[in-house]
C-alpha cells in the first residue's frame, strides 16, 4: 500500500495546486501503525497522511459536515465507502458538487482485535509484505496472514469497483476477492429455535454499554437528533436499565436503517464489546433480497430503495412464508 | 504472603463466594467484563483489561434513587435501601485500583455519596498484578506499579501458583477465613515482578511527557488552538467515557412508568450533546467544547482541585477502543508540544 499512499499524495498535491480542491479528507498517522485517525489536510500537512491496512474508518459520513463548508473537499474513499457515499447523496445529506471523490484501492482492512486474539499483542510495528503482516511486539516477532485477521466486512468484500468517483487511483497489484458466505451466519440464526435465537441475542446485546458508537459512526444514522437523545420522544435513554432497553435500541436502529444500510460494517468495527451488529442489518438485507429482488444500497445515487418504492408486484412479507415470518 | 496452586483456583473462588458475592473477569461472547462468579463460570485472568472497568461495581451505570407515586391526593415517596450486598472483586489491575482512589476523592468528599460509600464499605478489592502489559499501557507515567497493584489484597500469578497478600484490615479478614491457603515466601514472586518491570521499560508510552499540562495552566490550555483540530474527527460517542475507570459524571433523570415516576441516575458522557444542558441552553454547543472538557477535566481541572493528582491512570482503554483512534495520549502530546513552543 506504500505505492498507493504515494500515488494518493501526488494526486492530492496536484488537485490542491490547481485549485480543484482546497482540502483533503483522509487518515492521519497515529501513535502506532494501526491507530490512524480521520483528518483533514492541506498542502502544508499532507505529509502526515497515511494509507495502509489499518485505515478502516469509512470517511463518507464526515462529508455531511465537510460538504456544508466553503470550497471543495477531496475525499479518499475505498470501494466499500463509496456505497455509503452514494446513499448519503441519494438522501440529500451530502452536497455532491462540493466533493471530489478519489477512489482508492483497498486490499482489506486488518482488525486489531483479531490480531490480539491470535496472540499478536503488545504491537510496536507492523510491516506489510503482500498478504503477510510481520509484527514486532513487546513479546517478540509475530507473523500472520492479513486474510486471517480481516474485519468482517472485508471478508464479505463487495469488490474493487468504486460506485462513485471523480478519479481513481489504479490498483497495480489487485488481490483476489475473498470467498465468504455473507449470509451464512444469518441463515444459522434463522435455523435456530426461537429460544436459541433469543438466547444468542440476549447474550450479545447484554454486553451493550450504550456508548452509541455504532449509531454515531453509521452513515445511515444521519438524523440531526436521534429519537433516543430526544427528551420529548418519551424513549430517550442514556443507559440500559433493563434487558428490554438493551434489545430495543439495537432493534429500532436496525429497522430504521433497513433498506439504506450498505453493510459497510462500521457498527461492528467500532463496538467496544464486539457485538456482531452487522448480523441484524444482514438479516434485513437478506429479507429485502428475497422479497423484492437482489438489492444493494448505495450501488447508485438516485434510485428509490425497495422499502420506499411501491410496485403492484410487491409482496406481503407475512403472506409469503405463511405468516410465519 | 500466602499461596494456592492455580489448578485449585476455583476452590479459592468458591471459598470466597461462600461468604460473599464474588465479581471477577468473565468472558462472555468474546468480551471480558466483571461478572458474578458461579460454579463453571468462564473466568479469564489472561485478559489485560476488562472492556468496562470495575468502577461499575461501586458506581453502577444506572441506579434508582427514588420513586414517586400519586394515588388520589396521596403522594408516596420511596427511596431504595442503601446497597447492602457484601462482595469481593477479584482481578482488579493496578491502574483500575488507582481509578478507585480517584473516584473516592469525588464520591467520598463532602457531601458523601451514600450509595457509593455503602458499596465501598461492603466491597473488598483484590487486585492482580499484570503479567503482560501492552503497548497502550502508560500507568507508570502516573507513578503506578503494575506489579504492586494495591487494593485490600494484592495477588500475583507465578510459577503455577496464585500468591495473595493482605494490605488492609478488610483484606486480612478475607484471607483469614480461607483455610485452603498455605504460607509462602515473598521471594517466590520475585522473578514474575522482575519480568513485568522489564516489559515496562520497553513500553512506547512510558516517557509520555505531561510537562506544562497541569492545574496551573488552565487558561492557556483552555485557549489552545489545537482543540479544533484534535476534536475534528470525534464522533461524539461515549466509548472513551464509559470504558474509563475514572470518568464519574452522571445524569439524573425521571422515568415515567405509567404508574409511578422512577428517578434514577446513570453514567453521563461529556461527549454527548445534552451534557450540562440547563434550562437556558447548553454552555458547550459544539463537539470541540465537549471534547476539550473531557481532557481539561482529566489533565487540568482535576489536578487543580486534588493536589496535582491527574484523573487518568494510563490504563489505555480509550487508546484501544476509540472508534476513530483519538485519545488522551494524542491530546497530551499535542498540548505538550504547544506548551514547549
Amino acid at each position: 500500500m506504500q505505492a498507493v499512499e504515494k500515488a494518493i499524495k501526488e494526486k492530492a498535491r496536484a488537485l490542491l495546486a490547481d485549485g480543484t480542491v482546497d482540502r483533503v479528507l483522509g487518515w492521519e498517522k497515529g501513535e502506532y501503525c494501526y491507530d490512524n485517525t480521520p483528518a483533514v489536510f492541506t498542502a502544508e500537512n499532507l505529509g502526515n497522511l497515511v494509507y495502509n491496512s489499518f485505515c478502516g474508518a469509512n470517511l463518507s459520513k464526515y462529508l455531511i459536515a465537510e460538504s456544508k463548508k466553503e470550497g471543495r473537499v477531496l475525499a479518499l474513499l475505498k470501494p466499500c465507502d463509496t456505497y455509503s457515499f452514494n446513499q448519503l447523496v441519494k438522501e440529500h445529506r451530502i452536497d455532491r458538487e462540493k466533493v471530489y471523490v478519489l477512489g482508492i484501492p483497498c486490499h482489506g482492512i486488518a482488525d486489531v482485535e483479531k490480531l490480539n486474539v491470535k496472540g499478536v499483542k503488545g504491537i510496536e510495528r507492523i510491516a506489510e509484505d503482500g498478504g503477510t503482516l510481520t509484527a514486532q511486539t513487546l513479546y517478540g516477532e509475530k507473523t500472520c496472514e492479513i486474510n486471517d485477521v480481516l474485519l468482517e466486512r472485508c471478508m464479505a468484500c463487495k469488490g474493487p469497483e468504486h460506485m462513485a468517483a471523480d478519479d481513481v487511483i489504479e490498483d497495480t497489484a489487485p488481490v483476489e476477492l475473498r470467498k465468504h458466505d455473507r449470509f451464512g451466519m444469518v441463515e444459522k440464526l434463522e435455523q435456530m429455535t426461537p429460544d436459541e435465537r433469543f438466547e444468542f441475542w440476549r447474550s450479545e446485546l447484554s454486553k451493550c454499554i450504550r456508548c452509541n458508537a455504532c449509531r454515531n459512526v453509521c452513515p445511515a444514522c444521519s438524523c440531526l437528533k436521534c429519537v433516543f437523545d430526544n427528551d420529548a420522544s418519551g424513549v430517550a435513554a442514556k443507559a440500559n436499565v433493563d434487558t428490554f432497553e438493551e434489545n430495543m435500541f439495537h432493534i429500532i436502529r436496525a429497522f430504521h436503517v433497513a433498506g439504506r444500510c450498505t453493510d459497510c460494517g462500521e457498527c461492528s468495527r467500532v463496538c467496544p464489546q464486539g457485538i456482531p451488529l452487522h448480523l441484524l442489518n444482514r438479516k434485513f438485507i437478506q429479507d429485502i433480497n428475497k422479497n423484492y429482488g437482489e438489492y444493494q444500497a448505495g450501488a447508485d445515487d438516485s434510485s428509490a430503495w425497495p422499502l420506499v418504492d411501491y410496485t403492484q408486484e410487491d409482496v406481503e412479507p407475512g403472506a409469503i412464508e405463511g405468516g410465519k415470518n | 504472603m500466602q499461596k494456592i496452586a492455580m489448578d485449585r483456583i476455583s476452590e479459592f473462588f468458591s471459598a470466597i463466594a461462600a461468604e460473599r458475592a464474588l465479581y471477577l473477569p468473565l468472558k462472555k461472547k468474546g468480551a471480558v467484563n466483571f461478572g458474578k462468579w458461579e460454579e463453571g463460570a468462564d473466568v479469564d485472568l489472561d485478559a489485560l483489561h476488562t472492556v468496562k472497568s470495575p468502577k461499575g461495581l461501586f458506581f453502577p451505570q444506572s441506579e434508582d434513587l427514588v420513586s414517586f407515586k400519586m394515588q388520589g391526593k396521596e403522594i408516596s415517596i420511596d427511596a431504595p435501601d442503601a446497597p447492602d450486598e457484601k462482595f469481593a472483586v477479584f482481578g482488579v489491575r493496578a491502574c483500575d485500583a488507582r481509578g478507585m482512589d480517584i473516584l473516592d476523592r469525588v464520591f467520598l468528599s463532602d457531601p458523601v455519596d451514600t450509595y457509593y460509600a455503602a458499596r465501598r464499605e461492603n466491597g473488598i478489592v483484590v487486585t492482580l498484578s499484570c503479567s503482560a502489559p501492552e503497548e497502550t499501557c502508560f500507568c507508570s507515567v502516573f507513578g503506578i506499579d503494575p506489579a504492586r497493584p494495591g487494593g485490600d489484597v494484592s495477588a500475583w500469578i507465578a510459577g503455577g501458583f496464585l500468591y495473595v497478600k493482605a494490605l488492609t484490615e478488610k483484606g486480612e479478614a478475607l484471607l483469614s477465613g480461607l483455610s485452603l491457603l498455605e504460607a509462602a515466601d515473598e521471594a517466590e514472586i520475585g522473578p514474575a515482578v522482575e519480568q513485568v518491570k522489564a516489559v515496562m521499560e520497553k513500553l512506547p508510552l512510558k516517557d509520555l511527557d505531561l510537562t506544562g499540562i497541569d492545574g496551573s495552566a488552565t487558561e492557556k490550555l483552555f485557549a489552545s488552538e489545537k482543540w479544533a483540530e484534535l476534536s475534528r474527527a470525534c464522533l461524539g460517542c461515549g466509548t472513551c467515557t464509559y470504558v474509563c475507570p475514572t470518568c464519574q459524571c452522571y445524569d439524573i433523570r425521571d422515568f415515567d412508568t405509567g404508574k409511578e415516576i422512577r428517578r434514577y441516575r446513570c453514567w453521563d458522557s461529556c461527549m454527548y450533546s445534552d451534557f450540562t444542558r440547563m434550562a437556558h441552553g447548553n454552555p458547550r454547543k459544539s463537539q470541540v467544547e465537549r471534547f476539550r472538557q473531557r481532557f481539561m477535566h482529566k489533565l487540568v481541572y482535576f489536578p487543580a482541585n486534588n493536589d496535582g493528582m491527574y484523573s487518568c491512570v494510563g490504563c489505555g482503554r480509550c487508546v484501544a477502543k476509540c472508534p476513530i483512534s483519538m485519545n488522551i495520549v494524542k491530546v497530551a502530546k499535542a498540548l505538550g508540544a504547544e506548551a514547549k513552543e
